[in-house]
């Protein structure tokens, strides 16, 4: 198992305030981990340095086979190398159908005279069609995302982010507002989804992360306070302290 | 360009063009040069004129409807097309009222003579004889024709570049497109602007080297003109927001973040669009102006802007052919009303004067439009389609 996203000594503070602190990670590929923690541990700032959306004031963020820094890429170039991202809230194009959503979504040329001049292909309806039966949405293709429920809003942005078949696919709390069938579908998904890529889930919710059976991370305060097997880092006092102290 | 079967998978595109095309064979039916004389060629040149702005009004939509990108300030590039045409027309026109009369002078006069003659005639309203740099190739109606594009194209990039690529979005862009139009507006009102101040451009009706040609046929080559503009502007806006770079593009207007973390580089296709628009409002300038016959500093300021959206608003955000609605309808509206065409209505202690309350009747249908009906006049056509869909 190779690196595939290394974090050191990272760190950032918003007016004063230390949101991620001297933190330092790692993941490699495949694997599926789950990130916990309290509020405020800063998981969000953890996927906004990693995406490009927040600058780290110092640290180092190096990605893929070659090591290279993702400090100063924008955003959509390190989507483009390989990154994805799924919102807490499901965040899909409500006035558009599942179909242009997902075509939206299909890797392929970024530019725009590449789009401008795209032509449907075969293979790439054969490729929405193929990632909307994944997901579940095969009958609702020609629907407006705006029409669906919650949890198929959900389904429909991981089946986007499979059709952007990025290598590293950052999701945060998948499970939030999902009936138990529809989470246990998406525990489903995510560990098929981890077999051939990285997958970072961030959650609170310990019953999904027993579910996902992967090594976990806790953050605090910005840094790493245990990392390990769900039982392990449950077993530690730190952890207990920071949990059960608040 | 296009795709095979674009059209066949954009009806309302055939529709609109079918459309198009029967007004303009009607109107030139019933024009005073090619038909029964109907129409007045003053109502003509009205015409000619609203085709232009339904062209500068779906370049807004595009930029506002679809990118969400509310730019208040696309009459700066629809009026610096008028400009860039408006230097030619009058350069040529003045060349050669003064070649004939000094050509009956007994010694021939010399080019350089001819050229300040010339300089006299233009820049003596603002006290001066001396072309502006920017007058370098007023003599030649090629290199003002590319003007007519490479300018606004131009202002738009690098306006558009600064702006975007600092993130500026929602209504403090709004703000700076307007501080734009109203700095070139008030830039042009200078009479050392070299575009003759306050007093403008003027005699643009008058087309050099057809001086024997009636203002009647005049009109209805430029309304002929209008009428292609529109179609094929049309055609390319339909073109662009279809397909998958429509799909980014409104994406954009909805959620800007999220099409970023799918890897699309959102200033770029923003950049495109509003240049793309800059260029298309110049071209729609530039067949405008001839037809009003003079263009001044007034006509870019920044309330022209604000108009253009409340057409589309009006019309309908989204839909090309709302834009076309809107600008027809109120602009056509507006010169009823505000020429005194409307009648006075009178209520015993008070007599509403329609050329006083007409941008209340304007700012009141916005605000009722705002309010009750979104989706403006063109949301319409959406009942209509619907009833015939559940019949």
């Amino acid at each position: 198992m190779n690196t595939l996203l290394e974090l050191s000594g990272v760190s950032v503070s918003f007016d004063g305030f230390k949101a991620i602190n001297n933190l330092s990670f790692q993941i490699g590929e495949p694997e599926l981990r789950a990130i916990i923690g309290p509020n405020g541990a800063g998981k969000t700032t953890f996927m906004d340095i990693i995406t490009g959306k927040t600058k780290p004031d110092e640290g180092h963020v190096l990605w893929g086979d070659k090591a290279t820094s993702l400090l100063g890429r924008s955003e959509s170039q390190i989507a483009r190398d390989g990154i994805g991202r799924k919102f807490q809230k499901p965040t899909v194009f409500e006035a558009q159908t599942i179909r242009e959503n997902l075509a939206m979504a299909l890797k392929g040329d970024r530019g725009p005279l590449d789009v401008l001049f795209h032509r449907k292909t075969p293979a790439g309806t054969s490729r929405i069609e193929t990632v909307a039966d994944e997901v579940g949405l095969t009958k609702d293709l020609a629907r407006p995302a705006g029409e669906l429920s919650h949890g198929k809003k959900q389904w429909l942005e991981i089946g986007m982010l499979l059709a952007q078949d990025p290598r590293l696919l950052l999701v945060d709390e998948p499970a939030a507002g999902m009936t138990p069938a529809e989470r246990a579908h998406t525990t489903d998904l995510l560990r098929r989804m981890a077999l051939n890529r990285a997958v970072i889930v961030v959650e609170h919710d310990m019953e999904f992360v027993r579910r996902l059976d992967c090594k976990v991370t806790v953050l605090h305060e910005g840094a790493v306070l245990a990392e390990g097997s769900l039982d392990h880092v449950t077993a530690n006092q730190d952890v207990i302290d920071v949990y059960l102290g608040r | 360009m296009m795709k095979p079967g674009f059209l066949s998978q954009n009806q309302s595109v055939l529709w609109f063009l079918a459309t198009l095309g029967m007004f303009t064979l009607g109107v030139t039916a019933l024009a005073e040069a090619t038909g029964t004389g109907a129409l007045s060629t003053s109502f003509v040149k009205t015409l000619g004129k609203t085709l232009c702005l339904c062209l500068i009004a779906i370049a807004m939509d595009v930029v506002w409807g679809y990118c969400g990108i509310l730019s208040l300030g696309h009459f700066a590039f629809f009026g610096i097309g008028g400009y860039a045409i408006g230097m030619w027309l009058m350069y040529a026109r003045t060349e050669s009222i003064v070649s004939e009369s000094l050509s009956a002078a007994v010694i021939p006069p010399t080019d350089q003579e001819i050229v300040e003659a010339i300089g006299t005639q233009i820049f003596g309203v603002v006290g001066s004889s001396d072309f502006p740099v920017i007058w370098a190739f007023a003599d030649s109606l090629g290199l003002q024709l590319l003007m007519v594009i490479l300018v606004p194209g131009l202002m738009a990039l690098v306006f558009g570049w600064l702006a975007f690529r600092s993130r500026v979005t929602g209504v403090y862009l709004s703000i700076l497109t307007q501080a734009m139009t109203l700095a070139l507006s008030l830039y042009l009102f200078q009479n050392d602007s070299g575009l003759r101040g306050n007093n403008g451009l003027s005699g643009l009706q008058n087309i050099p080297g057809f001086d024997a040609t009636p203002q009647s046929m005049i009109s209805i080559a430029f309304f002929w003109a209008s009428a292609l503009a529109l179609g094929l502007g049309y055609l390319l806006f339909a073109f662009v927001t279809s397909g998958k770079m429509g799909s980014v593009v409104r994406g954009i207007r909805d959620d800007e973040a999220r099409v970023r973390f799918l890897g699309y580089h959102v200033e770029s296709y923003k950049l495109f669009i509003f240049t793309l628009t800059a260029i298309i409002a110049g071209i729609a300038g530039a067949l405008y102006y001839p037809q009003a016959g003079i263009i001044n500093p007034a006509e870019i300021a920044p309330i022209a802007s604000i108009y253009l959206a409340v057409w589309v608003a009006i019309g309908g955000r989204g839909r090309l052919y709302g834009a076309v609605i809107g600008a027809a309808f109120v602009s056509l509206l507006s010169s009823w009303f505000t020429g005194g065409g409307a009648p006075d209505i009178s209520l015993g202690v008070y007599t509403i004067h329609w050329t006083d309350w007409w941008l209340v009747l304007l700012g009141l249908s916005f605000v009722a439009v705002t309010l009750f009906a979104p989706k403006g006049i063109g949301g319409l056509f959406d009942l209509l389609i619907r009833k015939e869909g559940s019949r």
